[in-house]
């Protein structure tokens, strides 16, 4: 097992489109990497050039101490588990996991000895001699990864592994996904646009948007601390709520847009005196009484959850672009048309600056 | 899952399928009961009358060294047509599945032999390789070989086959291109990730899901060797020399309307009916119901 490594990695397609824009990176030993954007962005294309199925045009990947930007994809000893898992059809579930091992002259009876080890592990013991058109979704998806690793690869490559299965599935697929790594301890790469399994499965998250690496942390540093406007709106279910304002005269505040009150929360000496945006997650919003509230909603729709209810609104006097959502206990009732006085968590307020969506600090 | 459409009087659903009842009667089932029906009669030389022989036009045959002989001739030509063209375009058709630049014009350019008619494509080989004239009939004298279909069978036959494959590659590399396109690119992927080298990747993956396609062409490509050849045949070497290119199909027509004996030819038409019924039942039965996953 080994470690893996971008420098300066840029990807440009011979038609001039540029997808990828200077990745730097390293990923260690054994950990479990997860590349999140929308799609688009270039994080397949950085997946599939670790893989060797598209070259690079600048820059190095290095795959333990070697640069492997030369080396076919069958040198790289690494494994991908493919969105739409990509099961040899005319072959029986052995015979897909044992090709890999058979193309690389391993012996019959280590063959033999290896799947069956995986087919324990994923509870494939019964289905070895079907063919993948007659397993399910989710069978499929383990033979998928079966494939992967019986190789025993330096590092496994995930491009979207969940994204064919139904929501109970993929929850459920996600946390053995999780375990294995744990267990095997093999580095890991895994492409995703689903923000919760990025979350859920990342030791570190990379986001990507528009062929740039956004921000590169753990899931928890990059909720708690979203480096830029992008990265906010993107992580975190339901997306921050923005609100545009201004930086009060005494610096102590920031007067937003269609609210009566100023924001009593600080922004970073580093804002320029003007316009500012302000982020707060619907999480991080309270209803209490009227005297004590920040701010004010005005109720549009509201959808409950059970546990939580999210409530969709608008700043009493905020007129256009001035949506708020906020998460509030599903115990609280609320209707259309009500207006909501909100309490803001002062630590947990971002500001960043509009003109180039940067985290302000 | 199948809709099926109910009608409730019979008059317009019998009015639908007249057409091609009437096509199919008029151009296939009379002409093949015509056809069955000499096969059992022996006419006289000038056309006068006719007798009812029962089947011996078909033991005549099957008796016929000349005939055997042919059949013979047709397994190896159909065989040697189809194989050739058949590799011929699953190679053309696997580098152009790679093509990037200019794609469309490559393979519009190899679509072009297939609207050529038989017989001006083989009267296009015919001169090329036409042993006092021909460009490739020079390059092999060149190369030591001294070519000449007139003369010897086995160069015949080569100049028949090459001709009919030819012509038969188009078709080939249209129905292999679109089954290329068909596989998933992820699995030659998975296979490269899998440490297959582009070789064993055909072999071992893309080729067996090409499988159906190439049965399929199998089939149509023998019915084409059998039926389709006699214009490119008739072109050429006219089934000379010594009968050394006589296929079936050409027998048939050289028998009944040079040689007028009407009844053999009948009795000729109805074996090629056989075998062709044979290899679409073939077809039909094992080959479109098996192969597919």
């Amino acid at each position: 097992m080994a470690g893996l490594e971008f420098v300066g990695v840029r990807k440009t397609y011979p038609n001039g489109v540029k997808a990828i824009h200077g990745i730097d990176m390293a990923v260690s030993d054994g950990e479990f990497v997860v590349i999140v954007g929308p799609s688009g962005c270039g994080k397949s294309t950085l997946l599939r050039m670790v893989a060797g199925l598209e070259t690079v045009t600048e820059g190095e990947i290095r795959i333990g101490e070697n640069r492997v930007n030369e080396l076919e994809p069958a040198d790289r000893n690494i494994a991908m588990v493919f969105q739409n898992y990509a099961l040899y059809p005319h072959m029986s579930v052995f015979d897909n996991m044992a090709y890999g091992l058979r193309n690389r002259r391993t012996p019959r009876d280590e063959i033999a000895r290896r799947v069956a080890e995986a087919a324990g592990t994923l509870q494939l013991e019964g289905l070895l001699d079907r063919r993948p058109g007659q397993l399910s979704g989710g069978q499929r998806q383990r033979v998928a990864m079966g494939r992967a690793i019986v190789r025993e690869p330096e590092a496994f490559l995930f491009d979207e592994p969940l994204s064919n299965l139904d929501a109970k599935l993929r929850v459920q697929m996600r946390l053995e996904i999780k375990r294995l790594q744990r267990a095997l301890g093999t580095t890991s790469l895994y492409v995703t646009h689903d923000q919760v399994e990025a979350m859920t499965l990342a030791d570190r998250l990379i986001v990507m948007n528009a062929g740039v690496a956004e921000q590169i942390g753990t899931p928890l540093e990059i909720y708690d601390a979203p480096a830029t406007l992008f990265v906010a709106g993107f992580i975190g279910s339901p997306a921050m709520n923005f609100l545009s304002g201004t930086v009060a005269d005494d610096g102590a505040g920031a007067n937003l847009d269609g609210a009566e009150r100023t924001l009593l929360v600080a922004p970073p000496a580093s804002a320029r005196r003007g316009r500012i945006t302000v982020g707060i997650r619907p999480e991080h919003l309270e209803p209490v009484s009227r005297e004590t509230a920040a701010l004010e909603v005005v109720v549009e729709l509201v959808e409950a959850l059970g546990a939580d209810s999210l409530v969709h609104g608008q700043l009493a006097d905020g007129g256009e672009g001035a949506a708020v959502t906020v998460r509030v206990d599903g115990a609280r009732r609320v209707a259309a048309g009500e207006v909501l006085s909100l309490a803001v968590a002062p630590n947990h307020v971002h500001f960043f600056d509009p003109d180039d969506g940067k985290r302000l600090a | 899952m199948e809709k099926r459409v109910v009608f409730s009087k019979l008059g317009l659903p019998i009015l639908l399928v007249a057409p091609q009842i009437v096509i199919t009667l008029v151009f296939f089932i009379w002409p093949a009961s015509q056809a069955l029906y000499q096969s059992l009669l022996l006419e006289d030389a000038f056309g006068l009358k006719s007798q009812f022989v029962w089947l011996d036009n078909f033991i005549a045959l099957f008796s016929d060294p000349h005939y055997l002989n042919s059949f013979a001739r047709t397994v190896v030509f159909s065989a040697a047509t189809a194989g050739l063209s058949l590799g011929v375009a699953l190679f053309l058709a696997a580098m152009a599945d790679r093509v990037l630049k200019g794609a469309t014009a490559y393979r519009t350019l190899i679509v072009w032999p297939y609207a050529v008619a038989p017989a001006v494509a083989g009267v296009l080989w015919f001169f090329m390789f036409n042993p006092s004239i021909g460009i490739l009939a020079y390059l092999l004298k060149g190369l030591g070989y001294d070519w000449n279909h007139y003369l010897d069978g086995t160069d015949a036959m080569m100049l028949v086959i090459l001709a009919a494959s030819w012509k038969q590659v188009s078709y080939n590399f249209l129905f292999f291109l679109a089954g290329l396109q068909a596989i998933p690119r992820s699995l030659v992927e998975a296979a490269a990730i899998d440490g297959a080298r582009p070789f064993k990747r055909f072999w071992t993956i893309v080729f067996p899901l090409l499988s159906p396609t190439a049965f399929f062409l199998l089939v149509v490509n023998i019915v084409y060797a059998f039926f389709d050849t006699f214009g490119i045949v008739h072109a050429t070497t006219s089934g000379g020399p010594a009968q050394s290119t006589t296929i079936l199909v050409y027998k048939v027509f050289n028998d009944g309307f040079i040689g007028l004996d009407l009844g053999g030819s009948a009795a000729q038409s109805v074996v090629l009916m056989a075998v062709v019924i044979t290899l679409t039942v073939f077809q039909f039965r094992y080959i479109e119901r098996k192969v597919a996953y």
